[in-house]
């Protein structure tokens, strides 16, 4: 694998390796010394130029894990200009040898661009509302986990709850949960989906009360209040009414299924419960593995065959 | 050899040519810039060679942005002028969203100036409908008139106020000027960067509707109606645009349309690598729309080919899709693409590159006019069979955003003559 830029280029075997992988990731995350020399000597160039603390945090720890020298670059929010010099900045780091970059951009594709400019593996860390591979992977390893379904999902039922239109986590999750098996549900109102879902392999529903006591899954969207002055719902109250989490409707879910988010949560609008209560909620162990599936997709695309073996001295 | 340098008359030989009344082997003679004899065999003190080639009259191109004033390094009235003549054409619509733009006399007469100037085809200046395009306010219409303009435009965006379009085709019908719309409900396509459909679904960007164009065809089509001022719709990009002036025009309404080569020849899959070479706007549409555009143009429905040539400096064709300006060349492929990909015959190709947009921009008196003695030797010899590959380096523009790079194509221009000059020859330009 050269580059991880979306989970259609990952393919059904590549996510299975992945997960695969992020099993030993785990298993050295739980070691008193979390950390192995195997990507020694290789240098991994953090690229963000949208703001973002968790995955940034998550990809650098798990570089680091793994004994690769890190280096961030920062950029607020993206100007016009800023990326007009998109290209110069690229080659400019690529000419400090570099094996790999992390990026995170608030325009679609950039991470394509980027990997026609460099030499370096190109990591996708969440391209505008196209693909976020790596959340796509932690969340196919939580569920994996915490259902302990290591031979995938079939017959399992996803719901995916909220704006799909401007997600980039449903354009990924969508395709990794079926590629594994899932039957996988959109639950929003049609201003909140793509605007054609030709070729999805999905069902939609137009209300949480239509899945809600059905499902094993349930992964609740981020609800961006920005979205409330473009006439895509008519206020978060009716949003949450027909689409937000709340006490009654968490107490209609079955016994095992498990509440998931991508975060940052909207405290009272999509999650009107407080995460904490809810005991199916795996949202603190989608973080904790977050580390775990970067380690093995940087291992992936910069190690070589034996160096996982041993610690780091 | 220098066109400034060369007395005497000029005889375009062993060529056929390819006009309004069909196809014919013959020479034809050219002297003081007009057609001075059509036959066999003739003689002159130059000869141009024109074996294995067609010899027709000289394209025009309605829909061409030449960037100057305002975006000289991307595209200047030269090398745009240079561009229009190694691509065949003697005449070109110079669109008006410069910097500024053509909403005074100023501008309008600095381009013509620059156009002649550069003297590789005749520059026509278009004008903007509305002050800075901007759609609120009528630019002076009637002085842009007595200059010489014939088509006005706020072509970049569309005029979005109905009240103000229907003064506008009120106004213009006085002046017997032609008013060319981008049609394009903006309201509908904020943000927008390719069709929205199921490519941009998956893609993950925000999609321009096709009835966003559609609504503003209908609009324009009866306001047309209401006042019975002629409308014509620049860049034709989906199935349904195409139904509508099909059906105005056999109501008998003052209609006309342009398409452009890449919506005969490109789909929005193009964009499923991210590249914003090919964003353009309108947007690249999908195989229906392709299919029914030209079906249009083969049935009579789109009367012109037109470039809708739109040059970026390649730093601004590398920025993220979604701020990547909209646009590609155009003018150097045309005929090319026209020829590969149409599945016409060589004289219905020609029609639509040559007698009808002349036809449309009023310059059918100069432009366009079948080889006959007297005409202005306005005059495009090209080879329908060549076949070449086109590279980006290989244009004469000075921007370097032809989405057809190594792509195949066949049929080339190898000379241009216009105003009697031979400014292209061998498909080099002459200047």
């Amino acid at each position: 694998m050269k580059h991880l830029r979306s989970v259609d280029e990952l393919g059904v075997d590549g996510l299975r390796r992945l997960l695969d992988l992020s099993d030993h990731m785990a298993e050295i995350n739980r070691r008193s010394v979390p950390k192995v020399p195997a990507l020694r000597n290789k240098t991994v160039v953090s690229l963000f130029f949208e703001d973002s603390t968790r995955t940034r945090l998550s990809f650098e720890t798990a570089a680091k894990r793994l004994s690769a020298d890190t280096m961030t670059f920062s950029v607020g929010t993206s100007s016009v200009n800023k990326g007009e010099s998109l290209r110069d900045t690229i080659e400019t780091v690529a000419a400090m040898g570099i094996d790999a970059f992390v990026v995170r951009h608030k325009s679609s594709g950039v991470p394509w661009q980027i990997s026609r400019w460099t030499e370096a593996s190109v990591v996708n860390a969440g391209d505008g509302w196209h693909e976020h591979p790596t959340q796509a992977l932690l969340d196919c390893y939580t569920i994996r986990t915490a259902l302990n379904r290591p031979d995938g999902f079939d017959g399992l039922h996803i719901a995916i709850v909220g704006d799909i239109k401007h997600s980039r986590v449903a354009r990924s999750d969508v395709w990794a949960f079926a590629a594994l098996g899932a039957r996988v549900t959109l639950v929003a109102p049609h201003t909140l989906l793509p605007p054609s879902l030709q070729g999805w392999p999905v069902d939609v529903v137009h209300h949480i009360d239509d899945i809600i006591d059905r499902v094993d899954v349930l992964y609740m969207l981020r609800m961006q209040r920005e979205r409330m002055h473009e006439a895509l719902v008519p206020s978060l109250r009716e949003y949450t009414a027909r689409f937000g989490l709340t006490p009654d409707r968490a107490d209609r879910l079955q016994q095992h299924t498990l509440v998931m988010h991508p975060g940052p949560m909207n405290r009272g609008v999509e999650m009107a419960v407080d995460p904490s209560e809810l005991p199916g909620s795996v949202i603190t162990q989608q973080v904790t593995n977050g580390v775990s599936v970067r380690m093995a997709v940087l291992f992936d695309l910069l190690g070589s065959g034996s160096a996982l073996a041993g610690e780091a001295s | 050899m220098s066109n400034e340098s060369r007395q005497g008359s000029t005889v375009i030989k062993g060529g056929t040519v390819l006009d309004q009344r069909g196809e014919q082997r013959l020479d034809v003679r050219v002297e003081g810039g007009v057609i001075t004899e059509v036959g066999a065999l003739l003689r002159g003190d130059h000869t141009l060679d024109a074996s294995g080639c067609m010899v027709s009259p000289g394209f025009v191109d309605l829909h061409v942005h030449l960037r100057e004033p305002g975006r000289e390094e991307a595209e200047t009235i030269e090398t745009g002028s240079r561009a229009a003549a190694r691509g065949g054409f003697t005449a070109i619509v110079a669109m008006p969203n410069t910097e500024p733009p053509h909403d005074s006399l100023a501008v309008v007469q600095m381009v013509r100036r620059l156009g002649a100037e550069a003297g590789l085809c005749e520059v026509l200046p278009s004008g903007c409908i509305t002050m800075g395009r901007a759609g609120e306010v009528l630019a002076p219409m009637a002085e842009l008139a007595a200059a010489g303009v014939q088509i006005f435009t706020d072509d970049g965006a569309g005029v979005q106020d109905p009240l103000l379009m229907r003064r506008a085709l009120e106004y213009g019908k006085s002046l017997g000027i032609l008013l060319a719309q981008h049609c394009e409900v903006s309201r509908l396509t904020m943000g927008a960067v390719m069709h929205e459909g199921g490519c941009c679904a998956r893609l993950g960007v925000a999609g321009w509707p096709s009835v966003a164009e559609e609504l503003m065809v209908f609009r324009d089509i009866e306001l047309s109606r209401l006042t019975g001022a002629p409308v014509h719709f620049l860049h034709l990009s989906t199935a349904k645009s195409v139904d509508l002036v099909r059906g105005a025009k056999a109501e008998g309404l003052l209609v006309t349309a342009e398409a452009a080569p890449h919506h005969f020849t490109l789909t929005d899959e193009m964009l499923n690598g991210f590249d914003p070479i090919f964003k353009v706007n309108p947007p690249l549409r999908e195989l229906t729309d392709v299919i029914a555009v030209k079906r249009g143009l083969a049935d009579g429905t789109i009367d012109a080919i037109a470039t809708d040539h739109a040059p970026h400096a390649s730093e601004l064709k590398e920025m993220p899709l979604d701020q990547a300006p909209p646009g590609m060349l155009g003018l150097e492929t045309s005929l090319a693409l026209s020829i590969s990909e149409l599945g016409l015959d060589l004289q219905q190709v020609v029609a639509l590159l040559s007698w009808q947009p002349a036809a449309i921009a009023g310059v059918a008196h100069r432009h366009g006019r079948a080889l006959e003695v007297g005409a202005p030797a306005n005059i495009t010899v090209f080879d329908p069979d060549l076949t070449w590959t086109v590279t980006s380096a290989g244009m004469a523009s000075k921007s370097r955003n032809t989405p057809y790079a190594g792509r195949s194509v066949r049929g080339k221009v190898r000379h241009t003559v216009f105003d009697g000059n031979v400014v292209v020859l061998d498909s080099e330009a002459q200047r």
